[in-house]
């Protein structure tokens, strides 16, 4: 089928998620969508899927102007999307979640779906039993599953959401087969992924978003480096990095393990020091997420050793993570880092600690207008947390910090934020690194990694780069590391030692 | 605005009440009439009012403890019972045995709150071992504590001669609380004791840390996790102190309302404080007026089944209507409002 | 005890569990969908008392039960339109019904307490009647107990064999999933509740139009039953076969209580009455001991065999609700 995106728009109030976006598929095309977090992607992919309308602009299918209504419309006029957490029934059969949606009689023909389903699957060497349930079987199982369906369904359009993540080798060998036999057949393949080597050897046409716009197409020969400058823009200093030497180690990994619910991460060591700032990089669901949160003590590894300071804290709760001096700030502030209905002061005095039995309301309120001057919080200290902006919810988690801390762990600081909040935070973070607390901290965003990172950590499908001085790393090969690209160096640093 | 609602909340259940009346071919006024009279036409009346207060205010100000923490505590019912039957084997135990009888009836009103507070705790137990939603724990052991009572009751505790279903030998008088007449059975110190209840139950939330913290449990467990407060620990405090409460309603029950333990000794209280805890918001502010006013509409509604002959239950039907009312309206509300915010 | 006697009793227990089941299948139908009716005691209570009122007005039975049918589903619209459309807790809303729809069943059917309505008469199946041991078993029943039989097929059938069902066990499951495929959720969600609703309202009619017949108020002995079912519904893992199975223990618990009287002098009546509730309630605790996090990890310290046999016995019993029972649905 022939797609057409005309002039497509959607704003969610102020933000532009997609601006003017024009793009022309013809069929059997493999088209890439490339594009960091919060290009647009996921935007636009929803708009031609159904699920949501854009704000103007129009979809042209084959040249017919369509409206989409519903996911369910999309199918009927041939749109299907793979997501990337496939939308399946895990307690149900394989049959059951073949059958089901499909318009038909009161009693299904389940003998005669699942003898189409073998066929189905067979052309493709997929190697699925309709009569195993959909839990006992691999994130690339059930993506094969999803994409039968969706054929079967009559799909002409096939929509694939970052599916490369969390499948094993073979499987995405398989998969890109398949791709490319449906393209032969006339399906129309619409490729979203953050991994340039995969899109580099599939696709027949790459488009790029940034910020909401579409800045480049590109058809092969492909070369990374223009993919990279597009997808993350030129590289601009802040300049607000510290040079000064850090102290003795704060946070150790040794060989430490993680099991994720769709990735493991393996033998990771890193040293964090006092004063220092070391930098997540990768994109989401690469595996930082659980890395930081073993930091925190908030998930057990499954191997290896944690230590702070002196002491060997494998294993232990949160909580005592915490009396060494170690904070974790959530990237959903208000879902999982500030209670909602509580005001500030009362934060506040959650935060400091008990003092007796009863609270001393006068200097709880004195405390909590200090730190809402200090801080420059927008809200009053009788104004409930979710009344206050996103940015100053992010001071605010700040204003809760303890003094003295021994490590502080930030999920994405400076998501939603504009520049004067950022920098304002960055301002706070680095003066606790004055201080003599380490960072660690996981962003999107690689010029703010590169910026405020001494060290930093590249995360790829649950691949840990070793820790690699920020000084020394150029947005591009930053990107391209993010984009599962250049690791080869890292095994051939370490068969050479 | 809120008030409004509420007010709209108020009309709408005494219209259900009064068309459920029409329905019974029952005089609406009349019957509404009585209900008032029933509850303060007379002293005695009023105290009985009293004495039906005190049980429901003290688990009422349980519950609002664990309605804080997040929790659903309906074994409420099982907790008022096990405080009856400990204070029940306190005083059986200490009764003959020469201790002054302020004594025994101190140690025996004390045990029925550990007994409360066990019964509580182990539903907290089945909760975080077992992973059984406190809702089924807690009607579960609704249950065995019933089965429980009517076996003491029948069984190793029954009268001499025959086991009947007025519970068992009343116990002498000196083991009685205090009441304030011969024939009432209000105790003035049972009052007491409620009052302080709720309002200690008011400081607690407003303005300590350990009420700041049930609260932070309540609305955002993994906040308050990260924020450093122990969860499990805070949920099974609040468990164990609403059942205190509990068992001292229970144990109220037995020393002075009726000298015994009986079939029914919980009567219900646990669940219509429940219903009172709702209606408030889980505030503790209101507790106290809202509690008189549902012990008024019950003992307001016994005279009606002699004088109108009607079936008492009426004060729940009136009750259940006006919650169940202002959740909706609460419900109707926020629809209304977000639907403002989000345009 | 003679075997005909047993057999009789045994036919009995079929008799008393088919409430049950009109409840519990009702329910599952509903928290399959997702949303949960706490207010089952008191609909219970509130059918039985209304299908007797209309049968005793109407001196028809089939209108009996018609009518709690319609209160039953009534009650169910409630909670649905509490929960769905109002985005209120599904248990403060069902758990208030639970108390007012018992209030009411008690003030408005005091006047007819201890009237003599209809009845439900048995109705043999002739041939079938004479089988021996299964004709006294399950042909002489009356219709209200073979349409139990029934239904339990028929919930089995509907959920699992036909084109809706598995709509039903997606949008309980992962509503985000069952929208993609074309179910309009929250409308389904509604049609589903009232539907539990209407199922679990003939399990009250039964009561007092044939088990217990006639409506005796406060000792009519139906307080509590209504906790029973919704413990039932969780201990049936939510699948019509293994519920049924649950009703049938219960009521069998129920008739042996009555039949061990006389064996065990020492307890006294009530508490053999009582206490199958109590049990039926702390099955619970056997059917989501495997969620448990210690209990995980206390297996995983045991040696391969016995630990294999272990977890298969606790998947076995697990009853794990569907996923999004009790949270509404949002678009997006």
């Amino acid at each position: 089928m022939h797609v057409e995106l005309r002039n497509i728009s959607k704003n969610f109030g102020a933000v532009h998620a997609n601006a003017e976006i024009t793009l022309t598929i013809p069929s059997s095309t493999i088209q890439g969508i490339l594009g960091e977090n919060g290009a647009g992607k996921s935007t636009l992919m929803k708009i031609l899927s159904g699920f949501i309308l854009p704000d103007s602009g129009d979809i042209v299918l084959d040249g017919k102007s369509t409206v989409i209504h519903s996911p369910a419309d999309a199918i009927r006029h041939g749109i299907g999307m793979l997501h990337q957490d496939p939308l399946d029934f895990p307690p149900m059969k394989l049959v059951d979640n073949f059958i089901l949606g499909r318009e038909g009689s009161l009693f299904p023909d389940r003998r005669g779906a699942a003898g189409e389903f073998r066929e189905l699957a067979s052309q493709f060497d997929f190697g699925l039993d309709p009569d195993a349930y959909v839990d006992t079987l691999t994130v690339g199982e059930r993506q094969q599953l999803e994409i039968l369906r969706l054929l079967w369904l009559g799909a002409r359009v096939l929509i694939l959401d970052e599916p490369t993540t969390g499948i094993s080798r073979p499987q995405k060998e398989k998969l890109f087969s398949t791709l490319k036999t449906l393209a032969s057949r006339g399906v129309t393949i619409i490729f979203v992924s953050h991994k340039l080597e995969d899109v580099e050897y599939l696709c027949s046409q790459v488009a790029v978003l940034r910020q909401g716009l579409l800045v480049g197409n590109a058809s092969p020969p492909y070369q990374t480096s223009s993919f990279v400058q597009m997808m993350f823009g030129r590289e601009v200093s802040f300049g607000g990095r510290t040079t000064g030497t850090p102290g003795l180690p704060v946070l150790s990994l040794e060989r430490v393990c993680l099991e994720g619910v769709r990735l493991q991460i393996q033998d990771v060591t890193l040293e964090a020091r006092a004063g220092e700032v070391i930098g997540l990089a990768g994109m989401e669901g690469s595996g930082q997420a659980i890395f930081l949160s073993a930091c925190a003590g908030l998930t057990r590894p499954v191997a290896g050793k944690i230590g702070l300071g002196s002491r060997n804290v494998t294993g232990q709760s949160h909580h005592s993570f915490k009396k060494q001096g170690v904070v974790y700030l959530p990237a959903a502030r208000l879902e999982r880092g500030l209670v909602p209905g509580l005001t500030l002061t009362e934060h506040f005095v959650l935060s400091e600690g008990a003092r007796g039995f009863f609270i001393d309301r006068h200097a709880a309120a004195g405390l909590a207008e200090q730190r809402i001057s200090t801080f420059n919080i927008k809200g009053t200290p009788t104004s409930t947390v979710e009344s206050l902006s996103g940015g100053n919810q992010q001071r605010m988690l700040l204003a809760l910090l303890r003094t003295p801390l021994s490590l502080i762990l930030l999920e994405h600081p400076t998501r939603g934020l504009d520049i004067e909040s950022t920098m304002y935070v960055w301002a706070k973070l680095k003066e606790r690194c004055a201080q003599g607390t380490a960072i660690v901290f996981i962003s999107s965003d690689l010029d703010e990694i590169l910026a405020y990172s001494d060290r930093v950590l590249v995360f790829f499908a649950g691949r840990v780069s070793p820790p690699l001085p920020a000084e020394s790393l150029s947005v591009a090969e930053l990107g391209e590391l993010i984009g599962g690209k250049g690791w080869g160096r890292f095994e051939r640093e370490e068969a050479s030692v | 605005m809120n008030l409004l609602f509420q007010l709209i909340a108020v009309v709408v259940a005494l219209g259900l009440t009064t068309v459920v009346l029409i329905i019974s071919r029952a005089p609406p006024l009349r019957a509404y009439a009585n209900i008032v009279l029933g509850a303060v036409g007379t002293w005695d009346e009023f105290s009985n009012v009293l004495v039906s207060w005190v049980p429901l205010l003290l688990v009422t100000a349980g519950l609002i403890l664990t309605f804080t923490v997040g929790l659903w505590n309906i074994g409420i019912e099982g907790q008022i019972i096990l405080g009856a039957i400990f204070t029940t084997w306190a005083l059986r135990l200490l009764q003959s045995s020469g201790m002054h009888p302020a004594l025994i009836l101190t140690a025996s009103i004390l045990a029925g709150m550990v007994g409360g507070a066990l019964w509580a705790m182990l539903a907290g137990a089945l909760k975080a071992f077992g992973g059984v939603n406190e809702i089924f724990g807690g009607l579960g052991l609704n249950f065995v504590a019933t089965a429980l009572n009517l076996w003491l009751i029948f069984g190793p505790w029954k009268r001499p001669g025959v086991a009947s279903m007025s519970g068992t030998v009343p116990f002498p008088h000196e083991l009685w609380l205090p009441t304030l007449t011969a024939q009432s059975r209000l105790s003035p110190s049972a009052l007491i004791i409620a009052i302080v209840a709720i309002v200690v139950v008011y400081f607690l939330i407003r303005g300590t840390y350990f009420g700041l913290r049930l609260k932070a449990v309540g609305r955002n467990a993994s906040a308050a996790y990260l924020l450093g407060v122990p969860t499990w620990q805070y949920m099974m405090v609040a468990f164990a102190l609403c059942g205190v409460f509990a068992g001292l309603a229970g144990a109220i029950q037995v020393t002075s309302v009726y000298n015994r333990l009986i079939p029914a000794i919980s009567s219900g209280y646990g669940y219509m404080g429940l219903m009172v805890a709702m209606l408030v918001n889980y505030q503790a502010a209101l507790a106290a007026p809202v509690a008189l006013f549902f012990a008024a509409l019950n003992v307001g509604s016994i005279q009606l089944p002699i004088v109108l002959k009607l079936d008492s239950s009426l004060a729940g039907v009136l009750q259940g209507s006006l919650v169940l009312l202002v959740l909706l309206g609460q419900g109707v509300r926020q629809r209304l409002f977000a639907k403002g915010k989000s345009a | 005890m003679s075997g005909e006697l047993i057999l009789v009793g045994l036919a009995g227990v079929l008799t008393a569990a088919a409430p049950v089941l009109f409840g519990v299948l009702g329910e599952t139908i509903s928290e399959r969908a997702g949303v949960i009716n706490l207010s089952m005691n008191g609909t219970i209570l509130l059918t039985a008392m209304g299908g007797f009122a209309i049968a005793l007005a109407s001196r028809s039975v089939v209108l009996g039960f018609i009518g709690g049918m319609v209160i039953g589903g009534l009650v169910a619209l409630v909670v649905a339109f509490a929960s769905i459309t109002l985005h209120q807790s599904q248990v403060a809303v069902g758990f208030v019904l639970a108390l007012l729809c018992r209030d009411l069943s008690y003030f408005l059917g005091s006047p007819i307490m201890g009237s003599t309505g209809p009845r439900l008469s048995i109705l043999p199946i002739p041939f079938l009647r004479d089988i021996p041991v299964l004709g006294l078993l399950l042909f002489r029943q009356d219709v209200m107990t073979y349409l139990s039989f029934l239904l339990i097929a028929a919930a089995w059938l509907f959920i699992f064999r036909t084109r809706p069902g598995p709509m039903l066990r997606g949008i309980g499951e992962r509503p985000a999933a069952a929208y993609v495929r074309g179910a309009n959720v929250n409308r389904l969600r509604y049609f589903y509740t009232v539907t539990g609703g209407l199922i679990a309202g003939l399990a009250g009619p039964i009561y007092s139009l044939s088990v217990k017949a006639g409506w005796k108020g406060t000792i009519s002995g139906l307080d509590g039953i209504g906790w029973i079912v919704l413990a039932i519904t969780i201990f049936g893992g939510w699948n019509p076969f293994r519920a049924a199975f649950g009703a049938y223990l219960f009521s069998l618990l129920q008739w042996l209580g009555l039949v061990l009287q006389p064996a065990l002098p020492g307890v006294p009546s009530q508490v053999l009455q009582v206490a199958p509730f109590p049990l039926m309630i702390l099955t619970l605790l056997l059917v989501n001991i495997g969620n448990a996090e210690w209990v995980e990890r206390t297996l995983a310290r045991l040696p391969a065999p016995a630990r294999r046999a272990i977890a298969r016995i606790l998947r076995a019993m697990n009853a794990t609700p569907p996923s999004a029972m009790g949270t509404p649905f949002e678009k997006e």
